[in-house]
């Protein structure tokens, strides 16, 4: 058995990944579209959706963070290990605030 | 010819390293020239590895800086659901242009920001100190915006525990509806978990903008822009991160129930 | 191949230390305090932590001393709240939170996956610098007059009701912390990053994955006990009111958040001791654990349930609990199945190993009781929660950590420590154990209440049974300090691998050189590969002298 070189070996570890350099118009791009969605967010807590409200200022919310993690802070063209160390974060945080609410949901919701 | 440290033989299996071992090695010449970069620590086996140990372990600790601010969303949320007309109330205290403002001011930063990084990976030494400049200003724009904002605060006695008045709020001279007093008192927990969360995020930006001194400094001398940018990569992940921290923070403290 | 020689020394009338190692590449307290060398921050570890154990332990000495009489006699109850918070913190968050992975798992992980360094030197150095502080921190709270809010810091009684130094324990605690955020986090990039070729993830040594299942935990739980401290902090200094019912805030809004770290906690604190126990008793019964990858999963397993039990509701709590104690036992079962027709040796480290599967398995199924709820109805806050988090601690944790400092005291210092009277000290321990808490089993089912100087008189002669085992105890925790500190300078020389264990640390010579390999190692064997080893000695018989 021939020993794998070591560009080989690199290949086939989870941490290899590309040099990618983004280009400033990918950047631009991308500030544009926060900058679109802050006003949305904005505009969007000026109208009567009812319960959709705070949904709505979420998921705006969280698709401007996607946007700056996967292109600002380069995740798109990070490593597996580096996209499953992310998402390890996220889920843990879900799972405290999941957690939490359980509890709460059970004796203490919305009433005080 | 043998070179000591990380070149690897492949043919060899592990051999007991005693004394009696090390006295028959040949003796490791300090005068070898490294043939390595010179910013290559020797733990490592290779600048790559270097490069991907310490990018894996910036996201770490955003990870763990994720978990700190965790907690306060946590309370943030159980809050917001039993006192909503007290966070209603609160919440539009708070001036929206100014959040609006701000919110552009940390975005225009974070794509400063990425500019820098792009600088550094392109080795132009004046853009990168440009585009740190530029990240500066900016974060020194919305801390300022902030305190301003504090300092409003403090004149209308919204300082939770110093100066908390609840007047404002059971007899309103806006367009608010007045609150029955019970519920009024439960706005001093809003602005709790405002100074909380805006004020631990603004002790990042502290942070962050007083490491962008130091790293401008050292830009400026041609750190960062021969071939070795991970601390500006890196420090550009915390600089983000602290911007997706206030992309939260904005809706979820400046933008509830604005349609009343 | 023979197996009957275990412990092959050095032949005595030549043995000597070798010429080189981390000891003596530099000289003086600089090369010490400015060090990056993991090794030397692990000695650096190892003697602060012994001193806040004994402090600790003397707050236990008080406890014990104060018990012997039913009446609150020796000292004021509120003295007494004192007294026992800071055991509680000084225990938890100075002791054994740091124990294995600082001391040991600093010293010993980057040369088992074949690095020369942790991945972040600098970072090691200042995780034991916030260490130091935390300790101040946490002595200068003790000093200036104590707080007694219990080391679990319940609100209101934290944040509203007490009078004491509440804040300066807070924020050492919180400066802990990030010393043990730190120690995680060095240790998950050097485990992912840094292993020498050949070096797989199944064939790492189970003591790294235990250490990396911790490591998780610290850098995952820690942070929201963090911020939950910050906001006590806040809540006292300035006022807010955050879990101040008075003001609106919910007091249980606490308790989610501490013990969303505090539970994940005792898993950080029982894990590492976990790993020494796999490599003690593979080592001591020349036998490959039985079921590796069990073994491995178990305790990353261990680590990701943890979070989902300290949700300490009712009825989720009680079934949670129950189905965290699937992998502790699984491992239990694993080592029990080494054992079996293995080569059993009684080495110190040994006695140990057996001490903690007897005493962690006791202590691991009143946790099962406790998390029936019925049951734990009855027994909550009393002294059989005291004494069931003791067995798996002390019992448990502590063996394991003293099994672990003789089984790499050899490869630290060079030296070996005196074997009978090292032997005589793991019987002590262990009589002195069960004879302190054992009663508290009794007492507590019985209906003493814990965090209460005062108790009712039919309760007096287990408590002064399990006043005279602590005595016990302390002389069995007094002996290695003084035999270790002899073995420094009077020990016999060791040689590379006493044990005749595998792992990479045992092919290098003891003390190491601080760059831990003169080439990088390649590995081809898999790990508890004891036929490899024979081969390897037979080999070396032939090339060397």
């Amino acid at each position: 058995m021939s020993e794998p070189t070591r560009r080989e070996q690199l290949d086939q570890e989870p941490t290899h990944h590309e040099e990618h350099i983004v280009s400033p118009k990918v950047y631009g791009l991308i500030f544009g579209a926060l900058m679109v969605f802050t006003a949305l967010t904005v505009g969007a807590s000026y109208l009567e959706l009812g319960i959709f409200n705070p949904i709505v200022a979420i998921a705006i919310a969280v698709t401007k963070a996607v946007l700056v993690i996967l292109f600002f802070m380069h995740i798109k063209y990070s490593s597996r290990l580096t996209k499953l160390t992310v998402a390890a974060g996220f889920f843990t945080f879900l799972v405290l605030i999941t957690m939490t609410m359980t509890d709460y949901i059970s004796r203490a919701w919305g009433l005080w | 010819m043998t070179t000591s440290g990380w070149h690897t033989r492949r043919n060899t299996r592990c051999r007991p390293l005693d004394s009696h071992a090390i006295a028959t090695q040949p003796v490791h010449d300090a005068h070898e020239a490294h043939a390595h970069a010179p910013h290559l620590r020797h733990h490592f086996e290779t600048v790559e590895q270097q490069r991907e140990a310490s990018s894996f372990g910036m996201w770490l600790f955003l990870l763990t800086e994720i978990m700190f601010f965790g907690g306060l969303f946590t309370a943030y949320l159980i809050y917001r659901n039993w006192y909503y007309p007290a966070f209603v109330v609160g919440s539009h205290q708070l001036s929206i242009v100014l959040g609006t403002i701000n919110t552009a001011v940390l975005i225009c930063s974070s794509f400063t920001m990425a500019m820098g990084v792009y600088s550094a990976e392109m080795k132009r030494r004046t853009a990168l100190v440009g585009w740190l400049l530029a990240t500066i200003v900016l974060g020194g724009i919305f801390l300022g915006i902030k305190a301003d904002e504090y300092h409003e605060k403090w004149e209308k006695h919204h300082v939770p525990g110093l100066n908390f008045s609840v007047q404002d709020f059971t007899h309103p001279t806006d367009a608010e509806p007045a609150l029955p007093l019970d519920m009024a008192q439960k706005t001093q927990v809003y602005f709790s978990l405002y100074f909380a969360m805006t004020g631990m995020h603004a002790l990042h930006m502290v942070i962050g903008i007083s490491i962008l001194l130091v790293l401008v400094v050292k830009a400026w001398g041609g750190a960062y822009t021969t071939g070795h940018m991970t601390t500006i990569e890196n420090f550009g992940l915390y600089w983000h991160f602290v911007d997706i921290v206030w992309i939260f923070l904005f809706p979820l403290l400046y933008l509830i129930s604005r349609h009343q | 191949m023979s197996t009957a020689t275990i412990v092959k020394l050095p032949p005595q009338e030549t043995a000597s230390l070798p010429r080189r190692s981390y000891l003596n590449s530099e000289y003086g307290l600089k090369s010490w305090l400015l060090t990056g060398d993991h090794k030397r921050i692990a000695i650096l570890y190892l003697i602060s932590i012994t001193f806040f154990f004994f402090i600790g332990g003397a707050m236990a000495g008080l406890i014990r001393l104060e018990l012997l009489t039913p009446q609150s006699d020796l000292m004021a109850t509120d003295t007494y709240n004192k007294v026992f918070t800071m055991h509680g913190i000084i225990m938890v968050f100075l002791f054994l939170v740091p124990s294995v992975p600082a001391t040991i798992g600093n010293f010993v992980i980057p040369i088992m996956v074949g690095a020369k360094d942790l991945a972040f030197p600098k970072v090691n150095l200042l995780s034991w610098y916030l260490y130091i502080v935390a300790g101040i921190f946490t002595i200068s709270a003790l000093v200036l007059g104590g707080v007694d809010t219990g080391w679990t810091f319940t609100t209101p009684l934290s944040t509203h009701y007490l009078n004491t130094h509440v804040i300066t324990a807070g924020l050492g605690i919180f400066i802990a912390g990030f010393s043990s955020i730190f120690t995680g986090l060095n240790f998950i990039v050097t485990i992912h990053r840094m292993r020498a070729p050949g070096m797989t993830w199944f064939r790492l040594p189970l003591f790294v994955w235990s250490n990396y299942a911790a490591s998780i935990l610290m850098v995952l739980g820690t942070p929201v006990l963090a911020i939950t401290l910050v906001l006590v902090v806040l809540e006292r200094a300035i006022g807010i009111g955050v879990f101040d019912p008075a003001k609106g805030g919910d007091p249980l809004l606490f308790q989610h958040l501490f013990w969303f770290y505090s539970h994940p906690a005792v898993y950080i604190m029982i894990l590492p001791g976990m790993g020494v126990i796999s490599e003690v008793i593979s080592t001591f019964s020349r036998k490959r654990v039985f079921g590796y990858t069990a073994v491995a999963f178990s305790s990353v397993a261990i680590a990701v349930f943890g979070f989902f039990v300290s949700n300490y509701s009712a009825l989720v709590f009680s079934l949670l609990t129950m189905l965290v104690a699937v992998p502790s036992a699984i491992k239990i079962f694993n080592w029990a199945a080494t054992l079996y027709k293995g080569s059993i040796t009684f080495e110190t480290p040994m006695l140990y190993a057996f001490g903690f599967m007897g005493l962690f398995t006791i202590g691991g199924l009143t946790g099962v009781f406790l998390g029936s709820l019925g049951m734990d109805i009855h027994l909550t806050e009393t002294y059989f929660i005291v004494a069931h988090f003791h067995f798996v601690m002390v019992g448990g944790m502590l063996m394991a950590f003293l099994s672990g400092i003789h089984f790499w005291w050899p490869k630290m210092t060079g030296r070996m420590y005196p074997e009978a009277l090292s032997k005589l000290a793991a019987l002590t321990t262990f009589i002195g154990f069960n004879l302190t808490f054992f009663p508290q089993f009794i007492v507590g089912y019985l209906g003493m209440p814990r965090r209460y100087a005062a108790y009712p008189p039919e309760f007096q002669v287990l408590n002064v049974l399990s006043t005279a085992g602590a005595t016990v105890l302390g002389i069995g925790y007094l002996l290695p300090m003084l035999y270790l500190t002899w073995s420094l300078k009077y020990g016999k020389i060791a040689g590379s691998n006493p044990w005749q264990a595998t792992g990479l640390e045992w092919q290098i010579q003891s003390p190491p050189l601080t760059e831990n390999f003169i080439e990088t190692p390649l590995v081809d064997h898999e790990a508890y590969d004891y036929e490899w080893l024979a081969h390897q000695t037979e080999h070396e018989v032939q090339t060397v002298g």
